[in-house]
C-alpha cells in the first residue's frame, strides 16, 4: 500500500515537472519577445508559442522542433513576397490560427505558404492564407491533418500559379473541411496515398477542383466541387473511393466533372453531377463502378474515349443530359444496368418497375458530333431525331450490345445529406 | 389597315378553327404537365411540338385562309381601300390569332401549374416567343405562296413542300455538307446556315437556354462567341425579325401588282 503511494506521489511529480518544462511564449507587440522567429528560437520541443493579434513582417519561418504555434484573434504574417514564410521540418508540430499573405512569386523553387517537410504528426488548422503562390505544401509528409483552412487566390492562368494544397509523397493525411478558391489546382495530390479529403469546398479553380496523379487508395468524400476547370482529375491511380461528391458548373471547352486517366479500380458513387459540359470523361480505365450516381442537366453525362473495359454503371439517374453517353468504337465490354434515364421511351408491362425495352444511351448523333464537332448545332432536330431512331431500331454505327437491360420506370432516390 | 386587321381578327376568333387550335395547345399543355409531373421535361417537349407543328399550321393556315376569304377580298378590292392595307390587315390578323391561340393555349396550363414560382420560367417564355416569331414567319410565308399561286392545289402543295423542307430536308442537307466538308473549318458555315432557316434558328435560340453546357463543348472560337455570349441571342433575335419583315415586304409587293 506504501509502496503505490510512492508510486504516485512520484508520477505526480514527474507529471508536474514535465508540465513546468512545456512553458507558452507569448509574442506580441509590447511583449518581451516581439517577432516570431525570435520566440521559436527560445522555444523547446513541446512548447508553445501564443501570438497576439498584430501584423508581423517575417518571411522564412522555420520550424525545426515539435512546437505548438498559435494565433490569437488570426494574427497577420505578411512574408513581404520575400519567398517562402512558413517551414515545418519536424514531427509534431501544430499551426493553428493565422493569416498569412505576400508569399513571392518564383518561376524556379514552388515558394508556399506553409511547407511541411518530410515531418510525421503535423497539425495546419484555421489559417487564412491570401496572395499565394503555393499555399500549403507537403513534401514526404505522413500522418499529419490539414483542417479548416481558407484559401483565396488571385490565379489567372496556369503556369503563373500554384496549388492551394499540395501533397507530394505523403501518406495518411487528413484534409478535411478546408475552403479553397482561385488557385490553379485547388488540392493536389502526386506520389501520395491513403489520403482522406472530405467537407472541403474547392471553387473557382483555374484548372482543377482536385488532381491526382500517381496517388492510390485515396477517399474523397462529401466534397463540393464547383466552376473549375474541371472538378476532380484522376490521373495514373488506383484503388480510389470517390463519394458523396457534387461537383457542379464545370462548363467550357476542355471542362469535365471528373476526368479519368488510366485509373483502375476505383468506386464512384452516390455523387451529383450538375450541369457540367461533360458530367465524367473516361479513358483507358478499366473495372470501376459507378454507382447511385446523379447526373443532371450535364452536355454529356458520361464520355467513354477508348479502351475502358469492365467498368459497371449501375444504378444511376441520368437525368436531362444533352447526350447520356458518348462511345467510341464498336466494342463495348463495360455494363450498364438497372439505371434510370429520363429520355427512356419504354414501357412497363409486368409493372415490376423495369422496363421491357431495353435502352440504348449511344445515340448515333454522338457518334457523328465526335466525328464533325460543328453538327453539335444540329441537335433536337428532326431530322437528327429521325435518324438516331433508325440507328436506333438497327444498330450500325453505335455498339449493339450497349445497352441498358433493365432501365428503370422512376427516378431512384439517393440518400444524400 | 387596323380596321381590315380587326375584321379578319374577330372573324377568325369567332371561326371554329382558332377554337381547335386553341384547345389542341391547351391539352397538350395539360397532358404534359399533369401526366408527366415534370417541368423541365415538359419544356423539352414543347420544343420539339413548337419548331415542329407551329410552322405547319401556320403554313396551312395562312394557306386555308387566303384561299377562303378570297371572295371577301375581291369585295374589298372594289371598295378605295389601299391594297397593301387589305392584305397586311388580313395576314396581321391571321397571325395574330394564330399566335394568341398559341400563347394562350400553352400559357395557362403552365400559370396554373405554377410557372411563375418555377425557374423554368425563361426557358418557357422563350418558347412562346419564338413560337409566336415562327407563326408571323410562316403564315407570311403562306400568303406569298397562295398570293403568287391562283391554282389552290398547286398554292397547298407548295405550301406543304415549304414547311417538309424547312423542318427536315434542310437539316438533311446542312448534316450531309457538313460531314461532306468535314476537313474544312465549318463553324461560320454552319452558323450562317443556321441563320438562312427560321426554324433552326428558333431551335438554337431555345437550345441556347437548354443545352448551353453541350453546346459549349466544342472548341471553336466563333461558335464560343455566339454560344457563350449574348451575342448569339441578340443576333437570332434580329435574325427573325428579318425573318417577319421580308416575307412581309414581299406580300406588301406582290399584292401591289397583282392582276385580280
Amino acid at each position: 500500500m506504501k509502496n503505490k503511494f510512492y508510486i504516485l506521489f512520484l508520477l505526480i511529480g514527474f507529471l508536474s515537472v514535465t508540465n513546468l518544462w512545456s512553458k507558452t511564449i507569448t509574442v506580441c507587440a509590447t511583449c518581451p519577445v516581439k517577432s516570431i522567429n525570435e520566440a521559436i528560437l527560445q522555444a523547446e520541443e513541446g512548447d508553445t508559442v501564443l501570438v497576439k493579434k498584430g501584423i508581423y513582417k517575417e518571411a522564412n519561418i522555420k520550424i525545426e522542433k515539435g512546437i505548438t504555434l498559435i494565433g490569437e484573434n488570426m494574427p497577420t504574417i505578411d512574408g513581404e513576397e520575400k519567398g517562402e514564410i512558413i517551414t515545418i521540418g519536424a514531427d509534431n508540430v501544430t499551426l493553428d490560427g493565422f493569416k498569412i499573405i505576400n508569399v513571392g512569386l518564383s518561376y524556379t523553387t514552388d515558394y508556399a505558404s506553409v511547407r511541411v517537410v518530410n515531418s510525421s504528426g503535423f497539425t495546419i488548422q484555421n489559417l487564412e492564407l491570401e496572395k499565394l503562390f503555393f499555399g500549403i505544401y507537403l513534401q514526404k509528409a505522413s500522418n499529419g491533418k490539414v483542417l479548416n483552412n481558407k484559401v483565396r487566390g488571385e490565379a489567372v492562368t496556369e503556369f503563373n500559379s500554384g496549388n492551394a494544397v499540395h501533397l507530394w509523397y505523403c501518406k495518411n493525411v487528413e484534409v478535411r473541411g478546408n475552403d479553397v478558391q482561385n488557385v490553379r489546382d485547388g488540392i493536389y495530390l502526386e506520389f501520395s496515398d491513403n489520403i482522406t479529403i472530405k467537407d472541403n469546398l474547392s471553387k473557382n479553380n483555374v484548372r482543377y477542383g482536385l488532381h491526382f496523379m500517381f496517388s492510390n487508395n485515396n477517399f474523397v468524400i462529401n466534397n463540393i466541387f464547383e466552376t473549375n476547370g474541371a472538378g476532380i482529375a484522376l490521373m495514373f491511380s488506383k484503388f480510389m473511393d470517390v463519394e458523396n461528391n457534387i461537383i457542379q458548373k464545370n462548363w467550357g471547352t476542355a471542362a469535365y466533372g471528373l476526368l479519368l486517366k488510366e485509373v483502375n479500380d476505383a468506386h464512384i458513387k452516390n455523387n451529383l453531377f450538375f450541369e457540367n459540359t461533360v458530367g465524367i470523361t473516361v479513358e483507358g480505365s478499366n473495372r470501376l463502378e459507378y454507382a447511385n450516381n446523379d447526373f443532371t442537366s450535364n452536355g454529356y453525362a458520361i464520355k467513354v474515349k477508348g479502351a475502358c473495359y469492365e467498368n459497371r454503371v449501375i444504378d444511376n439517374n441520368f437525368l436531362y443530359n444533352s447526350f447520356d453517353i458518348s462511345y467510341n468504337g464498336r466494342i463495348n465490354d463495360n455494363k450498364f444496368n438497372n439505371n434510370y434515364w429520363s429520355n427512356y421511351t419504354g414501357y412497363d408491362l409486368d409493372k415490376n418497375g423495369i422496363g421491357d425495352v431495353a435502352y440504348r444511351p449511344v445515340k448515333l448523333f454522338s457518334y457523328i458530333v465526335n466525328r464533325t464537332p460543328e453538327t453539335i448545332i444540329l441537335m433536337r432536330s428532326l431530322f437528327i431525331d429521325i435518324i438516331d431512331f433508325s440507328e436506333k431500331v438497327s444498330p450500325v454505327f453505335t455498339p449493339d450490345d450497349l445497352m441498358d437491360e433493365n432501365p428503370r420506370m422512376k427516378q431512384i432516390n439517393h440518400d444524400r445529406n | 389597315m387596323l380596321k381590315i386587321l380587326k375584321y379578319s381578327f374577330y372573324d377568325l376568333m369567332r371561326s371554329r378553327w382558332s377554337y381547335v387550335y386553341f384547345l389542341f395547345y391547351l391539352l397538350l399543355g395539360v397532358v404534359l404537365l399533369f401526366l408527366n409531373n415534370d417541368l423541365s421535361k415538359a419544356v423539352i417537349t414543347l420544343m420539339n411540338v413548337i419548331i415542329i407543328l407551329v410552322p405547319l399550321i401556320g403554313t396551312i393556315f395562312g394557306v386555308m385562309y387566303y384561299y377562303n376569304s378570297r371572295e371577301f377580298t375581291e369585295l374589298l378590292l372594289a371598295q378605295p381601300v389601299k391594297r397593301s392595307s387589305i392584305f397586311l390587315g388580313q395576314y396581321f390578323g391571321v397571325a395574330t390569332s394564330l399566335a394568341l391561340s398559341l400563347v394562350i393555349g400553352l400559357g395557362m396550363p403552365f400559370v396554373f401549374y405554377g410557372i411563375f414560382n418555377s425557374n423554368a420560367i425563361w426557358d418557357f417564355s422563350l418558347l412562346l416567343i419564338t413560337g409566336a416569331f415562327l407563326t408571323f414567319i410562316f403564315t407570311a410565308l403562306a400568303f406569298v405562296i397562295a398570293l403568287s399561286n391562283e391554282n389552290k392545289i398547286k398554292g397547298f402543295g407548295y405550301a406543304i413542300l415549304l414547311w417538309l423542307f424547312m423542318a427536315v430536308i434542310y437539316d438533311g442537307l446542312f448534316l450531309m455538307s457538313l460531314l461532306y466538308f468535314e476537313d474544312y473549318p465549318l463553324d461560320k458555315f454552319s452558323l450562317v446556315a443556321t441563320m438562312l432557316n427560321p426554324v433552326d434558328l428558333s431551335r438554337v435560340l431555345i437550345l441556347l437556354k437548354l443545352d448551353i453546357s453541350a453546346l459549349l463543348g466544342y472548341t471553336g472560337a466563333v461558335f464560343q462567341q455566339f454560344f457563350g455570349t449574348n451575342f448569339g441571342l441578340i443576333l437570332s433575335f434580329v435574325m427573325l425579325v428579318f425573318w417577319v419583315v421580308i416575307p412581309t415586304f414581299f406580300i406588301w409587293r406582290i399584292a401591289k401588282r397583282k392582276d385580280f
